[in-house]
């Protein structure tokens, strides 16, 4: 069966820079308030629906893209503010079990605002094209999607590791305790942490729209993937996220072409070999 | 004490037996599911509430369980096919799965039993030789020479048997010097360590009875149904029971039972009403983490807030 690698390739690219997105705001949760959020996949479902409306209601899949994850960001806020906090002193499976109790709630809820239908969402005028290169034919708004995600990717460096926030973040992740005895408002930090790996969440969501469309189980189905690459990345680091991400995505596209019958098993056997030979993942922080 | 509890638990399960025949078939089978329901629970709080390993992906051995049973049963419907080799073939594959998720934990391992599960939903959702998405119909009941199963009070009196034995066999490993080491572990992983006891060990043993447990109760529900669809590999099915175990009181067999009971009366109640069960599912998730995380055993002994 002839295969198209390159192709191919970029779909995987495109697959692993969504995912990438995806997983930093996991990991940038996970790091700083020692949660797994299990509900950041109905932070990208929340996204993509939200993309949807706004679409729908101006016509304009940029406004969609600023406005969509401001939106899911304060939800996010909302949920750390109101439900997440008072269990700071409790074991941390409480709040993960609280983030699962979310997935529950927002899928209904999309079900019940948007119905369960899937919905497919157009891409921006702009990149509704595709174009040939080197004589395969790739629909333009990939490349959009790849070229975005490597941009966010060098803005996330650069945010985490040359501002003032940047370092304010990476002091929580490091020791939240010693940060908030430095007099910072580490209470704020959180807050602003969960807000934001959620309007990541959402974000990933509005560019993965008018590739993959919106349906209500979207959510759990990106939640696994994206799990995967932060256990094959490494916990709370932003290389493990893009090395994860890239690997994920191009061994489950690569997987599907080649071996449909088999394909979603492909990324669980990578998954449990970096476990047998790393378990804190290519560049997690050494367990126990 | 302990005579005291036996007898009550005697006198609850005669009262249980007799319950169908004062009862309609509805009130029947709601029980019959609290009853599959409740082995279930029991399982998965095995690993949470007494060895501390809080597993996203009990759903797993459920699902194989329930498959084996039903591939099993079409063949020969016995009950090697009904109990015997479901209970294998749980117990085979939580060893697999076992021996990855426990090289790690906390995090690591609710991200490791979550992914696993999904993995057999994906698998069972497209393969045809499973029956796909449809999954597998038209199971026949095992066949107990003098024991009717297809009638409703014959499966009655043989889903309390098991449910009943259950709950003896977590009872005595709870309470056995294996339990308590269990115990140990929940509350310091690290002092279990430094006495000397293999840990890992204890804790891959656990993982496999749990799993062994689930897998029965899945071809139990699979015997209830006459089917068996990829939803039992769902993450949904883990969370239910995630949720039984939190309903109920963690660290408590009698809790999950009662949270399996009061969750499958809560969603037979709501679904009369309002296509929004999960809705409802997801705020009682929340609201029980929030305010009531020792369940309704834990308010029941005043002292809520006390173990996770």
């Amino acid at each position: 069966m002839p295969v198209d690698l390159f192709g191919q390739a970029l779909n995987g690219l495109a697959y692993g820079v969504l995912l990438f997105l995806l997983s930093v705001g996991l990991t940038l949760i996970f790091g700083m308030l020692d949660v797994v959020n299990l509900a950041h996949g109905s932070f990208y479902m929340l996204g993509a629906y939200a993309g949807l409306s706004l679409i729908a209601a101006t016509g304009n899949f940029w406004l969609a893209l600023l406005a969509a994850p401001v939106a899911v960001g304060l939800i996010g806020a909302l949920i750390e503010r109101a439900c997440l906090r008072p269990l700071y002193r409790r074991p941390p499976l409480d709040q993960v079990l609280l983030t699962f109790g979310f997935i529950y709630l927002f899928e209904d809820l999309v079900k019940w605002i948007w119905g369960g239908r899937i919905r497919s969402i157009p891409p921006p005028e702009l990149f509704s094209g595709s174009v040939s290169l080197g004589g395969t034919i790739v629909p333009s708004y990939r490349l959009f999607v790849i070229g975005f995600g490597l941009v966010m990717a060098i803005l996330l460096y650069l945010v985490i590791e040359r501002t003032r926030l940047g370092a304010v973040i990476r002091a929580g992740v490091f020791d939240a305790e010693m940060t908030a005895g430095m007099g910072i408002n580490i209470h704020r930090v959180f807050t602003a942490v969960f807000a934001f790996g959620a309007a990541l969440g959402g974000l990933s969501g509005v560019i993965a729209g008018p590739i993959q469309s919106a349906f209500p189980s979207m959510g759990v189905t990106i939640l696994i993937p994206a799990l995967i690459v932060v256990v094959v990345g490494g916990l709370g680091s932003l290389k493990g996220s893009l090395i994860g991400s890239l690997v994920i995505g191009q061994a489950e596209t690569f997987g599907k072409a080649w071996l449909p019958d088999a394909a979603m098993l492909i990324i669980y056997v990578v998954m449990a070999g970096i476990v047998l030979i790393r378990p804190q993942g290519l560049f997690g922080r050494p367990l126990k | 004490m302990t005579r005291l509890r036996l007898a009550a638990f005697a006198l609850l399960l005669v009262a249980l037996a007799l319950f169908p025949l004062g009862a309609g078939a509805y009130p029947v089978k709601l029980l019959q599911e609290i009853l599959i329901m409740g082995i279930f629970a029991m399982s998965l709080d095995l690993l949470m509430g007494y060895t501390g390993m809080v597993s996203f992906g009990h759903c797993a051995f459920f699902g194989i369980g329930g498959y084996v049973a039903a591939l099993t049963l079409t063949r020969s419907p016995g009950l090697t096919s009904a109990l015997l080799l479901p209970a294998l073939a749980a117990g085979l594959a939580a060893l697999v799965i076992g021996f990855f998720s426990i090289r790690v934990s906390g995090v690591y391992f609710i991200m490791l039993t979550l992914a696993f599960s999904q993995m057999f939903f994906a698998y069972t959702f497209q393969v045809s030789w499973l029956g796909a998405e449809d999954g597998l119909v038209g199971i026949p009941r095992p066949r107990v020479p003098g024991w009717d199963l297809t009638s409703l009070r014959g499966f009655h009196l043989y889903l309390l048997a098991l449910a009943a034995l259950a709950a003896l066999v977590l009872w005595r490993v709870v309470r056995s010097p294996f339990g308590h080491v269990l115990r140990g572990i929940h509350e310091n992983e690290a002092r279990m360590e430094a006495l000397g006891y293999p840990v890992d060990r204890y804790k891959l043993v656990a993982f496999v009875i749990a799993g062994v447990i689930a897998g029965v109760a899945g071809s139990l529900y699979t015997q209830f149904n006459g089917s068996i669809t990829p939803d039992a590999f769902y993450w949904q099915t883990s969370g239910e029971a995630l949720l039984m175990v939190i309903i109920g009181g963690t660290g408590t067999l009698g809790g999950a039972v009662l949270g399996a009971a009061a969750f499958i009366l809560l969603q037979s109640l709501v679904s009369t009403y309002t296509e929004r069960w999960m809705l409802v599912l997801g705020a009682t998730f929340i609201l029980f983490v929030l305010f009531a995380p020792g369940g309704i055993v834990g308010a029941l002994r005043g002292r809520i807030g006390l173990r996770a």
